[in-house]
């Protein structure tokens, strides 16, 4: 039995999406929808991430302090550890959560207009 | 003791606040010029602007305050102010700026095309938009007491005037420029001041702050619990994404990428500046101890004086912070009433234009303003508070599931933002007039996010799935213009 036939490619060429809302085909998804699906899920994935990460770091405390209060009387430089955390560390750290979003929250921007472009010239060949 | 300093000092702010108004009016021509300052505004004029509209009385005295009462429970307060814009950043800060919303009601509008759910939105803008006002409006009065014994009217009815003015002639665009020297001017009054008394506090040999272990340990479900501290931090992270002043900012941004940056420079600026208002609290427990069962609030203002003494050092740094307490009231309050007065003009008055703008500031000042001389009693940082569980149960949850999920409808969103942000508002008001709760009725309705928030998202979900006929015909090409990346736009 021959291998069956790869699912036919369909290219998708942004500059052909009708610009104005109003003029695209109503009722069921529009080329555009199929496209942006695996865009959208990848940037909340990142954003769910980087919400964990924060949730762990910083949602973790309240409860760490309450179970283990040893934790709470650890001194560093003659100031307690919660102190030191909640007043000074924590700013740094969600700043640095937000370099890593906005970084990969771009390459994920400039991976798939890269992708689109690519396909540009072929599709017009083609044409 | 009156200190001559302060009178001038808080009549240089004013009239600066009001001075760099008329420069911004001379620049704003038409209608869209003074609404959206025509997205002509810089990525980090824009940040500052944020910064400076979002640090309000209750960020400037009140975490202090909170600080010096109850010790370390009450970093969660600036930390959870930080965290929202890191949410906000995470979940909606480009794709709001792409729908090209300018209000929460647009976005609703756009998003699922029902005017219905507009109205109701706009309520709830105007409901938290006057909540957050009143507290502006009464820290003014209070700090203009403290520092000069003036009946407390004055000061509210002062700030009230400035603000509405400016709203009212300056437009946006004068509002971005009054935003940015706030910041900038809140954060020196706030940092100079605390570093020469931390070179005070070396100098007379680092005395020890005398407290007793609560007030230096977290708690362990002593008199706030775990619940309230996890429901404090879900309306903070939470509620920033669904305040009105601050959804309001992102349209001046050129465009999605650009309105991730300032958001992440707005953190930075924020979080620099909640590095300071601990000091204060952390020093005012070994120089101003009658405060912390008094006015725990006025900390801010009155450690410099107390701490240095007298001089002209102690003095000029009292005015200083005093100035500073004067540009957080009214760089907040004309934020805010910008974003009221915005939605007020084209949803309830329906009048798109310059004229309308103005009648609905002046209605927008007026309220709040009469409430906050009539309503006594209300502490800054917990009304703050409730804005925030009111904005982080009603529309981040439409905001989040909007900009995420397809499955969203009109009536899901609707019936999540009565049953969720109902509840907060309800909340708000049961403490706000209702009799003194205690117990743990008393800690659901003093801090309802930890169940209003999943109620909120729970009801949107489940209503939303159970009338999925309703999905926008269009939600494709809607998730393609909040999503689409900049580069590929027209």
């Amino acid at each position: 039995m021959p291998p069956p036939e790869p699912p036919e490619r369909t290219r998708i060429v942004l500059s052909e999406i009708p610009r104005d809302d109003s003029a695209a085909p109503a009722g069921g998804p529009g080329v555009e929808d199929v496209l942006i699906r695996g865009l959208v899920r990848a940037q909340l994935a990142l954003a769910l991430r980087l919400a964990a990460v924060v949730l762990a770091g910083l949602g973790s405390l309240p409860l760490l302090f309450s179970l283990a209060p040893k934790f709470g009387e650890v001194e560093i430089a003659g100031f307690r550890l919660p102190w030191v955390l909640l007043g000074v560390l924590a700013y740094p750290f969600l700043i640095g959560v937000g370099v890593a979003f906005v970084r990969l929250a771009d390459r994920n921007e400039h991976d798939f207009t890269a992708l689109q472009r690519r396909e540009l010239p072929a599709q017009r060949e083609k044409a | 003791m009156t200190n001559p300093y302060v009178l001038p000092a808080i009549g240089a702010v004013t009239l600066a606040t009001l001075a760099i108004g008329a420069y911004g009016l001379r620049l704003a021509r038409t209608t869209s010029d003074f609404l959206v300052a025509s997205r002509v505004i810089s990525p980090t004029w824009n940040a500052a602007a944020i910064g400076g509209e979002y640090l309000s009385a209750a960020s400037f005295l009140g975490v202090a305050g909170l600080i010096l009462r109850n010790g370390v429970d009450m970093l969660w307060y600036p930390v959870g102010f930080a965290a929202g814009y890191l949410a906000l950043l995470l979940f909606v800060a480009a794709p709001l700026r792409r729908s090209g919303a300018f209000t929460l009601p647009d976005f609703c509008e756009l998003r699922l095309g029902s005017r219905r759910l507009r109205k109701l939105a706009t309520g709830f803008v105007v409901f938290i938009g006057f909540l957050y006002l009143v507290p502006q409006l009464q820290g003014a009065g209070l700090t203009l007491s403290t520092l000069t014994g003036a009946p407390e009217w004055v000061g509210s009815a002062l700030v009230g005037g400035v603000v509405t003015a400016n709203v009212a002639f300056g437009g946006m665009r004068a509002i971005t420029f009054v935003q940015a020297f706030q910041y900038w001017l809140k954060l020196t009054a706030l940092a100079l001041p605390a570093i020469l008394l931390l070179m005070h506090w070396r100098s007379v040999g680092h005395p020890g702050v005398v407290a007793p272990l609560e007030w230096l340990l977290p708690s362990e479900g002593g008199h706030r619990g775990l619940f309230s501290t996890y429901s404090l931090m879900l309306a903070t992270f939470l509620g920033t994404m669904g305040l009105p002043h601050v959804l309001v900012r992102f349209y001046t941004n050129p465009d999605g990428a650009a309105a991730r940056r300032t958001t992440l420079v707005v953190l930075g600026l924020v979080g620099t500046f909640y590095l300071f208002p601990t000091l204060y609290g952390v020093l005012g427990r070994i120089w101003t101890p009658e405060l912390i069962e008094g006015r725990s609030d006025a900390v801010v203002l009155l450690l410099p004086g107390r701490a240095l003494g007298d001089g002209p050092l102690g003095q000029l740094l009292g005015a200083l912070v005093a100035a500073g307490a004067f540009a957080a009231f009214l760089s907040t309050a004309s934020g805010l009433l910008t974003a009221v007065a915005g939605v007020l003009a084209t949803d309830v008055l329906r009048r798109d234009s310059v004229r309308g703008f103005r009648i609905a500031a002046v209605l927008g000042g007026g309220v709040p303003l009469a409430l906050a001389l009539h309503v006594t009693g209300l502490n800054t940082s917990q009304v703050v508070g409730l804005a925030f569980a009111v904005a982080a149960s009603s529309f981040c949850p439409l905001l989040i599931l909007g900009t995420w999920w397809r499955g969203l409808t009109d009536l899901g969103a609707a019936a999540g933002i009565l049953a969720g942000g109902g509840a907060a508002a309800g909340s708000v008001l049961v403490t706000v007039f209702g009799p003194p709760l205690t117990g743990a009725a008393g800690e659901l309705i003093a801090e309802p996010a930890a169940w209003t928030v999943p109620l909120a998202f729970a009801v949107m979900v489940t209503v939303s799935l159970a009338t999925s006929r309703r999905v926008p015909m269009d939600v494709g090409q809607i998730m393609f213009r909040l999503h689409a990346p900049d580069a590929l736009r027209s």
